[in-house]
Parts: structure tokens; C-alpha cells; sequence
């Protein structure tokens, strides 16, 4: 995704005449002025007054809002969520990009495209949709009732929503990749005697586990900081239904700025440290173009 | 089977198939199947009677509007930022690349609450902005603000690639043809871009449209002048009006595919472009 220039065009950049010429040299500082002011007011500020807000009376009353039991229920249920959506995203994203990338099938471009449809549609919407199955007047609101089952406003609905949002996000990642890398090496596995899955985890894997490691990574960072579509369905229980993004608006709402921004520098340093792996694997070069 | 799809020696299409097929049905279609059918549920009459409503009306302006706006801005500054982590070399440079994608990974609610804290009358920038009479925290200029940092990944990602494409042999022999830099720029690099571009901005544009959890915090949802339409829909549910939620969701919807289908096509325009420019 990053595309900065190759080493070469670096070179070739330092070499090129009229480079310090006064036009040449004005333009540059007036480019990397504007780039560095914007993404410093848009960006970088917005970070420091996290971690600035959260130690704003000190480390201890930033290290005691932790103690609260309903901020640890928050962070419990946002592992838990990604415990479960991560995985089985997973397992689809890799199911949908053999069957897209290996396989050549009327109608191929329309399932892209409605594998894609989730990171399109907003995210209330995407709350909204769980609400109008599974809620009180849903279609199958009656019959849980009746079962004495809950979906919505229940920990159940925030899996399907987060599900939901960060559906697409393996499958997008793997099937570019694994188009690039053709069929060849798993025709030879096959014609050697290989099944499926010794093909699918000798030979395909090893080439898409970048790839994979990515996908998964922000499949992850989406999971956990899913915020509209999950607070649709959530209900706000305080201690039951809250996930850490719900938690801060509550925070927020009753002027606790310290417990809000305490863990929102949780989920920031989930985002630093996510994006850090994401420029890890870039570098590497082995995720697909 | 055989006309479906292609012979292959390769296993496996049965079952990955399959189960891509029934997660997307149970997981996606059913559901949004749902949105469009309660929506049909209501008639005609009630049906415009919820989307011409005034405080929906005001809704689509702050939402559209606010959303062109930002996807604007984003275009100038995005392509700007992209032009600078291509073209030159500068202490720092790798950073700025990497840290460009942290509004895709860092949640919405964080950078609600940050903006608004960064903007807020008293906060790091809101203060000196106050001091020249421009509020941001509380008003559409708030929505604006936080649109751009949302949406600023989607173009910068978009032109880079893009820009590594240009070929400087062309502007070099522009160059020594006596092309100035104005005309080498709209007529060798514009050309080139101009694709990438309109993708960035119709990403940025789709995505600000559904924004959700960064413009609540900063937007303080007055109705009538600072309600985005997601925050409507959320108020609609909790007055228990599953109906018109319903509503401007679909309006929401079909709009969202609007925009997929023209980001899709833009996509398509720049991939013939390319290989029409490398024959």
C-alpha cells in the first residue's frame, strides 16, 4: 500500500540536474512545509492530546482508572469479540480467495464485489441491518424471545456487527496476492500426489503468510475499535455490553477525561503497534503489490 | 457444473466455494435483504414523508456537504502529501509514509474524542483558532475537520502508486522541448494521476458519508445544524421508529453503492489507461 520510491529513484533524484535550482528548492520546501503542517495538525496533534489527556493528573490516577471493574469488562469483551471474529474472519478470507484466485467462474467479479460491500456501507447501517433481523420487532425477534435467547443488546449481536464490518478485510488482502502468484507450484504439489489441504499448507501458505499476517493484523485493529456499528447493538449496558470504544463515549458522556482518554491510549497503542507490524511486512516486500 | 466454471487439477472449490457463499448469505445478504424489505414495508406516502423530513433534509446537507468538502480538501493536500513522499527525500520521510495509515487503524472514537480535545475551545489548536474567531469544536467546520483526517488516507494510497508511474523521461524531454513546469504539470502528470485521483477522492467521499465515531464527539449532533444523517438513524432507533431508520439507511445504502460502482469504474479507467500508456 505504501508506495514511497525505490532506492534507485532516490538515486536518480539526488542526481538529476536543476535540482538546487531557486524554483526547484522553493516548490520542495513549500511541499514538505504543507505536507508536515497538515499532517501535523490533522495527525500528530490528535496523538499527543491522547497520552497528554490521559496523564493530565498524573501517572497514578492514569494507572487507577484501570481498577475500574467496568473499564476491565470493556477490555474483556473487546478480547473476547476479536478472539471469536478474528479467527473465523480468517478462516473466510482464506476460503474466499482459493476459490476466487485458484478457480476461474461465471460471476467472479460481482462475489468481489459483494464480499466488499461491508467496508462500504456505513457503519450504523451495519448495526442497523442485525437489529431489523434479530431485534424485538426483527423477524426472528418473537421466536428468541419465546426461546428466551438475546442477540441484540447482548454480546452475541456485537460479534455478528463486528463480524459484519470487518468481513472483507483477509479476503482482500489474499485474493490480489494469490492471483499474482498463479496456480503452477500448486498443479506440480498435486500432480506429485499432494491432497488439498498438504498443497493448501505446504505450498500455498508459505507464499501468502505475509499477506495473511497482514489482512489478519488489521482485520484485528478494525475488530477492536469498531465503534458505530457495534454500538448499535449494544445497548450500553455498563459492565456487560461495553467494548472499549463504547466505554470511552460513557466515559466521555459522564466528563471522566482521565478514565476516557486512559483507554483510549490503550487502543491507540493497538493502532501504533499495528501499524508498525503493517510497515514491517511492507518492507519486507513479500505482501503482493 | 462444467460451463460454471473452467476444468482445474486443483482441489477444493466444492467446499471453499460453498462455505464463501453461505457466510456471505447468512452474514451480509440476509441482512441487508432485511434493511431494503422493512423499508418496503412502509408505504409510498410515509416513505417521503420520512426522507423529506426538515431535520432528515438538514442531516444530508451537513452529511454530503461535509463529505464533498473534506474529499476536496483531501484531494489538494493528499495529493500533495503523495507528491511529497515521492518526489523528495527528507529526514523523516519513512516515518510520514507509515504514519499516513494510522486513521485506518486507529479507532474512530479515539480520534473523536482526541479531535475534539485538539480542537476544543481551551485545546492545543482550538485556542489559537478561537483567538482569530474560527470555532471548529461544536460546528459543521468540526464535521469538516474530522472527514478530512478520515478520508486523507484513502487519496495519499491512491495517488502514490500513481505518481511512481509518471515517467520523468517525458518530463524531461518536455522539459528540453521548452515546456514550462505549469504545462509539463497539466499536461504530462494531470494526465497521468488524474484517474488515481478521482478514486482517492470517491473513496474518501464514500467513507466520510457513513462516518459514523469520529463526528459525534466533535459535532456535538444539534439537530437541525450539527446532526450527521448515521446520528439520526441511531436517534430513530432509540425512539423505537425501526421503520424510518429503516428508511434513510436504505436511501444510505443505495447511495454507498452508487459510490462502489463509480469507484469500480474509476478503477477500471485507470488500469486501461496504464496499459494503454505502456504499449
Amino acid at each position: 500500500m505504501a508506495g514511497g520510491p525505490t532506492k534507485d529513484l532516490l538515486a536518480e533524484l539526488k542526481s538529476r540536474p536543476g535540482r538546487n535550482t531557486l524554483q526547484a528548492t522553493v516548490t520542495r520546501t513549500v511541499f514538505i512545509g504543507l505536507s508536515l503542517l497538515f499532517l501535523a495538525a490533522l495527525l500528530i496533534a490528535p496523538l499527543i492530546s491522547v497520552f497528554s489527556m490521559a496523564f493530565e493528573k498524573g501517572v497514578e490516577v492514569y494507572l487507577k482508572s484501570f481498577s475500574d471493574p467496568d473499564t476491565l469488562a470493556a477490555i474483556r469483551l473487546t478480547l473476547l469479540t476479536a478472539a471469536i471474529v478474528v479467527p473465523l474472519n480468517t478462516v473466510f478470507g482464506i476460503a474466499a480467495a482459493w476459490s476466487i484466485a485458484k478457480f476461474e467462474f461465471k460471476g467472479k467479479s460481482v462475489l468481489i464485489t459483494l464480499i466488499d460491500m461491508p467496508i462500504a456501507v456505513s457503519p450504523v447501517i451495519s448495526g442497523l441491518i442485525y437489529v431489523l433481523v434479530f431485534g424485538a420487532q426483527g423477524w426472528f425477534g418473537h421466536w428468541l424471545i419465546e426461546h428466551n435467547y438475546s442477540i441484540i443488546f447482548a454480546v452475541p449481536g456485537i460479534v455478528l456487527a463486528t463480524m459484519f464490518v470487518t468481513f472483507p478485510y483477509v479476503a482482500r488482502e489474499l485474493i490480489p496476492l494469490m492471483e499474482q502468484l498463479g496456480n503452477d507450484e500448486e498443479e506440480a504439489a498435486i500432480s506429485l500426489g499432494a491432497g488439498g489441504f498438504m498443497t493448501f499448507f505446504r505450498v500455498t501458505l508459505p507464499k501468502i503468510r505475509w499477506g495473511l499476517v497482514y489482512g489478519v493484523i488489521l482485520c484485528n485493529a478494525r475488530a477492536m475499535g469498531e465503534f458505530g456499528a457495534v454500538s448499535v447493538v449494544s445497548g450500553h449496558i455498563r459492565g456487560l455490553t461495553n467494548t472499549m470504544p463504547l466505554h470511552i463515549e460513557v466515559l466521555y458522556g459522564e466528563y471522566n477525561f482521565v478514565g476516557a482518554f486512559a483507554v483510549a491510549s490503550l487502543l491507540t497503542m493497538l493502532a501504533v503497534v499495528t501499524l508498525i507490524i503493517m510497515t514491517l511486512v511492507e518492507w519486507r516486500g513479500s505482501r503482493g503489490k | 457444473m462444467a460451463t460454471f466454471r473452467q476444468q482445474s487439477v486443483i482441489p477444493g472449490f466444492g467446499l471453499t466455494f460453498g462455505y464463501t457463499l453461505f457466510t456471505l448469505s447468512t452474514l451480509v445478504l440476509i441482512p441487508l435483504a432485511a434493511l431494503v424489505l422493512k423499508t418496503a414495508g412502509l408505504d409510498w406516502d410515509q416513505f417521503v414523508k420520512v426522507l423529506l423530513d426538515p431535520r432528515a433534509i438538514a442531516s444530508y446537507r451537513l452529511t454530503f456537504g461535509g463529505a464533498l468538502l473534506a474529499a476536496t480538501i483531501n484531494g489538494v493536500f493528499g495529493f500533495i502529501i503523495a507528491w511529497t513522499l515521492v518526489r523528495y527525500e527528507f529526514p523523516g520521510r519513512r516515518f510520514l509514509d507509515a504514519l499516513i495509515d494510522m486513521p485506518f487503524a486507529l479507532p474512530t472514537a479515539v480520534s473523536g474524542i482526541a479531535l475534539t480535545a485538539v480542537f476544543a475551545k481551551n485545546g492545543m489548536l482550538g485556542k489559537y483558532l478561537e483567538g482569530w474567531g474560527i470555532q471548529v469544536a461544536y460546528t459543521w467546520v468540526g464535521v469538516v475537520v474530522a472527514l478530512t483526517l478520515i478520508g486523507m488516507p484513502f487519496v495519499v494510497r491512491s495517488v502514490q502508486p500513481a505518481l511512481l508511474e509518471v515517467q520523468r523521461d517525458l518530463e524531461d524531454a518536455a522539459e528540453t522541448l521548452g515546456a514550462s513546469r505549469f504545462t509539463i504539470f497539466w499536461r504530462i502528470i494531470v494526465p497521468t494521476v488524474l484517474p488515481a485521483l478521482l478514486t482517492g477522492f470517491a473513496m474518501a467521499l464514500a467513507r466520510g458519508i457513513g462516518e459514523y465515531g469520529s463526528v459525534i464527539f466533535i459535532s456535538g449532533n444539534l439537530a437541525y445544524k450539527t446532526e450527521i444523517t448515521p446520528y439520526l438513524i441511531v436517534m430513530k432507533l432509540e425512539e423505537y421508529k425501526y421503520a424510518e431508520a429503516a428508511a434513510l439507511g436504505f436511501i444510505m445504502l443505495i447511495f454507498s453503492f452508487a459510490m462502489m460502482l463509480s469507484i469500480n469504474l474509476l478503477q477500471a479507467w485507470g488500469r486501461r489507461r496504464l496499459v494503454k500508456a505502456n504499449r
